[in-house]
């Protein structure tokens, strides 16, 4: 789902007035630092309603195939589960103050390690998406005002809105199916590390990025487009266009860098809809991410790495909202509508 | 000059015994899941005996026709009266399917030093006595092995690498073989064997499985077993004259898997040809209900864990069913949560596969006998439990199959369980792998291939 | 008494949006892909309500001699996995996927938009609780809270509806919070408040037809992804339950086929492709017909 950053309200939210001192700045990122801490709050009571959520238990799940009753209530008391959920979720929060996110249930392994594991494989994949996404929504945005309500228009629009429209897992499966099954260029599946072998590591998360990429290129192609709509429209331009084409190359560079600076900031902030993306995308080309940790996780039942993950996502989201909200108000501070 | 020839030539030598000596062969495998845990004692999935067989010899083994084969055990005798086995176990009461389990995780030998070492942490570093040992696991991504120079029977062990890849999606995992990106797969789909046999890179190796494909239905547990289906044995027997299970194999299968109805494959050595497997038959169906003196029609709930092919047979059962009147109600639930709901007795009607176990016990006991673990249909009848029990006493194949004959009666008459079919075990493989053969417990066993 | 009266008809509250929407109406039809976009959607929607008269077979009706055929005269898109015509199965997959773009937006414009009017306009304690709720709610992947509602409540497309709007929510909120927050400042909405008005019927006569066109922008725009979102939930098993068909289970099926019988994935995917991007339009076309910048261009 988009944020409400793309729809291109965000500015408006803050409704009051803001001054350009270093003071009121200050008191800004104060009362911001001091509100993460309820957000977080209400984030890990998210996530523990998730567990009540799910129905089925993680217990039965662990046993698989054998299932003696004995061993099945060892499992439940080993993992805290059959004490009521308070007391479960002061179990977790003690161990998250301290460190400790809890272990996998089915493969014992330390969640904190685990994500440890995938990170370098998201950043990479998210760097990749991030990258194409820029490319993408920058040049139709750009192309979009320019040649506004001409074809060019239509045609920018349309191929940076296709991103959004395709479910990301069929598109991930035809592409599958042309560059794997029929054309054979391309790996169908797996992950190969860039420090291993820089070209098979482009290779097999080429696919995966584009499919992710292109689902927030329509996202900064809007901004982008209502950016530059906004500096062409306004008055210092349109008097210096009347003025003569060299102008206007200068005058298009100005905007340009008006206009970018906050999608790119923006597009930082788009990691909460790579995340969803990345669940199915991850599921489709075998990338171990943490889109696919977070899913087997789920469908496992294995709360521990559910609520680890979560968490930690959650928590960066939250932290990259802030630095985007300080860095757009220090590089616009008169950006509003 | 003469010196630098000299370090031309030993230069050429050593990179061609250097380049020879990491010539390594490598089998990459493709499995449909990730496994759990690398430890025998706490693993419980499917896929993770599949990993085991390559680097955790059991005190025995099975060969294609299912006979028990030594494998680190020399060998096994039972006693006259079946209270002593010979490997030094003595048993409380008699235990036939004890043998058969040992060819099983419970047979697994592992390293008794690192047992004590790493504890739960075992499976992380898992230590056996197999063909191959453990290198490493990237959670989700691959799972390594090479080869053990000292294991007992390295003669046979030919490839020096295994890794398995887990791959969930059926079409990319074919995709990936037919591209040369892995030697092996399994659960190859029945809809995929005719791309598999047309391409000449590949060969396909099957055998019926231990297990089956059936339908459970709620006879005794909780409220929900209070609907026409669960109450009377003449609609469930009517439902089952309703099914046409050679059409279902068609249809879903393209006719590759085998119809069944009974706890063990037609081709089991227990399978009893007193009762075959029976054809459509609405009429009687039909006269069965009305002898039931049931109103049609009427729902049932029928609860379809997610899988590949599981929707399609119960679209196909939900179609034969509505002929005679009984509308199944399909809720395609996540396995998590259906293993949950079947154990409250919260279906009417479940789509349930078991993988099955080399011993008929295996197949039977914890499904039928009152109040066991896996008896989630709330089946109790004092008669089976005795025969399953009787079952149990005798060591050879003749005496136990008389027994399992009136089992097999009982349980075709009060039909608890419908069985509909059992799958092939489906392994595609390179055709550069020599040496394959597929087994009905469908483990791939690593010993004795070779790669070209 | 009666000079209140005329005074609260002079605020052009209730005049501005008919204007407001005549020049957007105006505008909106000269965008041409806005104008595409209304029409494809128009079409869905036709199909989906007249299903019944434009399908010449059973949408559920199994042919088990029929199965996996390619595109042929008698069965335009070809048939499924289980001998089903696939042209049927995505006309009326149209009714599952468009009643799930509307009613999970609904229902997050319902629990949403008074949410934010309260805490846009209240302001002060409830403000910080809902807003920190909703940062909390944006701030964990969308699937996953969906998938967890989703297998919570049960498998079924009502359901699945729910699990998606409930996810849907915290953008209305932050939404119509940002929009309160700027309107509250406009004089006529001053002048309300000075004049004696009770709150209640500040936000709802005043305000709330003054932040219309955002939210309609938005619901449009949400529209489009709660389509997709349907088709992901139906592609893990979570959404319309077997026979009936929607979109997503459709390519759920196809999956496993996608050598066999490419056609089962290419249809329901074009159909969900094509319905999604013109939503997508027409919400972007409204957003550029409604922008107040623009009001006294043109």
């Amino acid at each position: 789902m988009a944020s409400c950053a793309s729809s291109g309200f965000r500015s408006s939210e803050r409704g009051y007035p803001v001054g350009e001192t270093a003071s009121a700045m200050l008191n800004l990122l104060g009362k911001r630092l001091l509100q993460l801490i309820p957000t977080l709050f209400f984030v890990s009571v998210i996530i523990f309603s998730l567990q009540q959520l799910l129905p089925g238990d993680p217990a039965l799940i662990m046993a698989g195939e054998e299932r003696d009753p004995a061993v099945i209530e060892q499992i439940r008391h080993q993992y805290h589960l059959d004490r009521p959920i308070p007391v479960q979720y002061l179990y977790w929060v003690k161990g998250v103050l301290s460190g400790n996110l809890g272990e996998s249930m089915r493969i014992h392994v330390p969640v904190l390690d685990l994500i440890l594991q995938k990170l370098p494989v998201t950043i990479q994949l998210g760097s990749m998406a991030i990258v194409i996404a820029l490319v993408i929504g920058i040049s139709a945005g750009i192309i979009s005002a320019i040649k506004k309500n001409t074809i060019w228009d239509y045609a920018a629009n349309a191929f940076a809105l296709w991103g959004i429209s395709t479910p990301n897992f069929w598109l991930g499966i035809m592409l599958i199916f042309l560059f794997s099954v029929k054309l054979g260029w391309l790996p169908a599946s797996g992950y190969v590390p860039l420090t291993e072998d820089w070209r098979a590591s482009l290779a097999s998360t080429i696919m995966p990025a584009f499919v992710l990429g292109n689902g927030i290129a329509a996202i900064l192609m809007r901004h982008t487009r209502s950016a530059m709509l906004q500096v062409l429209e306004s008055d210092y331009v349109r008097t210096a266009r009347a003025k003569g084409l060299y102008e206007r190359t200068v005058i298009l560079k100005h905007a340009m860098r008006n206009a970018l600076t906050p999608v790119i900031t923006l597009g930082a902030l788009e990691f909460g809809t790579l995340l969803s993306g990345a669940v199915l995308t991850e599921q489709i080309f075998t990338i171990p991410g943490f889109g696919k940790l977070i899913i087997d996780a789920v469908f496992n039942r294995d709360y521990a790495v559910v609520q680890g993950v979560v968490l930690v996502t959650a928590t960066v989201y939250i932290v990259l909202n802030l630095l985007a909200d300080i860095a757009y108000v220090l590089v616009n501070p008169r950006l509003r509508t | 000059m003469r010196g630098i020839r000299w370090a031309a030539a030993a230069a050429v030598y050593f990179v061609l015994t250097c380049g020879l000596a990491t010539a390594q062969t490598t089998l990459r495998i493709g499995l449909a899941e990730d496994p759990d845990v690398l430890d025998p004692t706490l693993a419980r999935t499917y896929v993770g005996r599949i990993v085991f067989a390559s680097f955790c010899d059991k005190l025995f083994d099975i060969d294609q026709n299912l006979n028990v084969v030594p494998q680190l055990a020399l060998s096994h005798s039972t006693s006259a009266d079946g209270k002593t086995v010979t490997i030094n176990v003595v048993l409380k009461a008699p235990y036939s399917p004890l043998i058969a389990q040992f060819t099983d995780r419970a047979g697994m030998m592992v390293s008794p030093k690192a047992a004590k070492e790493a504890g739960d942490k075992f499976g992380l570093r898992p230590v056996c006595a197999g063909p191959y040992k453990f290198v490493e696991r990237v959670q989700q991504d691959r799972i390594v092995f090479e080869k053990f120079t000292d294991y007992w029977n390295k003669d046979n062990v030919h490839i020096d690498r295994v890794v398995f890849l887990p791959i969930v999606d059926s079409t990319v995992r074919l995709a990936n073989l037919k591209s040369g990106a892995l030697d092996l797969i399994e659960r190859v789909l029945a809809t995929d064997i005719k791309s598999v046999r047309e391409d000449k890179a590949l060969k396909l190796a099957t055998a019926l499985e231990l297990g089956y494909q059936g339908l459970d239905i709620n006879v005794g547990n909780g409220g929900q077993a209070k609907n026409p289906l669960g109450q009377s044995a003449k609609v469930r027997q009517a439902l089952e004259l309703a099914i046409d299970r050679d059409a279902l194999n068609q249809v879903v299968f393209n006719g590759e898997f085998k119809p069944g109805n009974q706890w063990v494959s037609p081709e089991n050595p227990y399978y009893q040809q007193a009762y075959p497997v029976p054809k459509r038959d609405v009429a009687k169906a039909n006269t069965l209900m009305k002898e039931a003196g049931v109103s049609t029609p009427f729902d049932v709930d029928f609860m379809v864990p997610k899988g590949a092919e599981t929707q399609a047979v119960a679209e196909v059962i939900q179609a034969m069913a509505g002929e005679i009147g009984i509308n199944m109600k399909i809720r395609v639930t996540e396995f998590a949560t259906s293993l949950k709901q079947a154990e409250q007795g919260n279906y009417q009607a479940y789509l349930l596969a078991w993988s099955g176990r080399t011993d008929p016990d295996g197949n039977t006991y914890i499904f039928f006998k009152c109040n066991a673990p896996q008896n989630s249909m709330g089946y109790c009848n004092a008669d089976v439990d005795k025969l399953l029990d009787e079952a149990r006493v005798p060591s050879e194949l003749v005496a136990r199959k008389a027994i399992y004959e009136k089992l097999t009666k009982t349980i075709l008459e009060d039909v608890p369980k419908i069985y509909l079919y059992h799958r092939r075990i489906l392994i595609a493989h390179t055709t550069k792998l020599d040496g394959y053969k597929q087994m009905p417990d469908g483990l791939v066993r690593v010993v004795g291939l070779s790669l070209k | 008494m009666a000079d209140i009266t005329v005074n609260t008809k002079l605020i052009p509250a209730k005049d501005v949006p008919e204007t407001l929407l005549r020049r957007a109406m105006r505008r909106l039809f000269r965008r041409k892909s806005a104008v595409l976009g209304l029409a494809i959607v128009a079409f869905f929607i036709a199909l989906a309500i007249f299903a019944p008269l434009l399908s010449p077979y059973d949408p559920i009706a199994q042919s088990w001699t029929l199965v996996r055929q390619p595109s042929s005269a008698s069965h335009w898109f070809g048939t499924d996995d289980l001998g089903r015509d696939i042209l049927v199965r995505v006309i009326y997959g149209a009714r599952a996927s468009l009643l799930a773009g509307i009613i999970s937006v609904g229902i997050a414009l319902s629990i949403g938009v008074p949410l934010g009017l309260a805490a846009g306009y209240l302001g002060g304690f409830l403000d910080s609780l809902i807003g920190r709720m909703t940062d909390a709610m944006l701030a964990c992947p969308f699937l996953i809270l969906a998938i967890a509602l989703a297998a919570f409540l049960g498998p079924s497309l009502g359901n699945a509806m729910i699990a998606i709007g409930v996810t849907a929510t915290p953008i209305f909120v932050r939404l119509t919070r940002g929009q309160v927050l700027a309107v509250k400042m406009e004089d006529y909405v001053e002048a309300a408040r000075a004049v004696g008005n009770p709150r209640w019927r500040i936000v709802f006569v005043h305000i709330l037809p003054n932040i219309m066109p955002a939210l309609l922008v938005q619901a449009t725009l949400s529209i489009a992804a709660a389509i997709i979102a349907e088709a992901a939930l139906s592609f893990l098993g979570l959404g319309q339950q077997p026979p009936e068909p929607s979109w997503g289970s459709m390519l759920n099926s196809a999956q496993r086929f996608l050598v066999n019988a490419p056609w089962m994935a290419v249809w329901p995917g074009l159909a969900i492709f094509v319905t999604v991007l013109s939503f997508n339009l027409v919400g972007d076309g409204l957003r550029d017909a409604l922008d107040p910048r623009e009001v006294g261009r043109s």
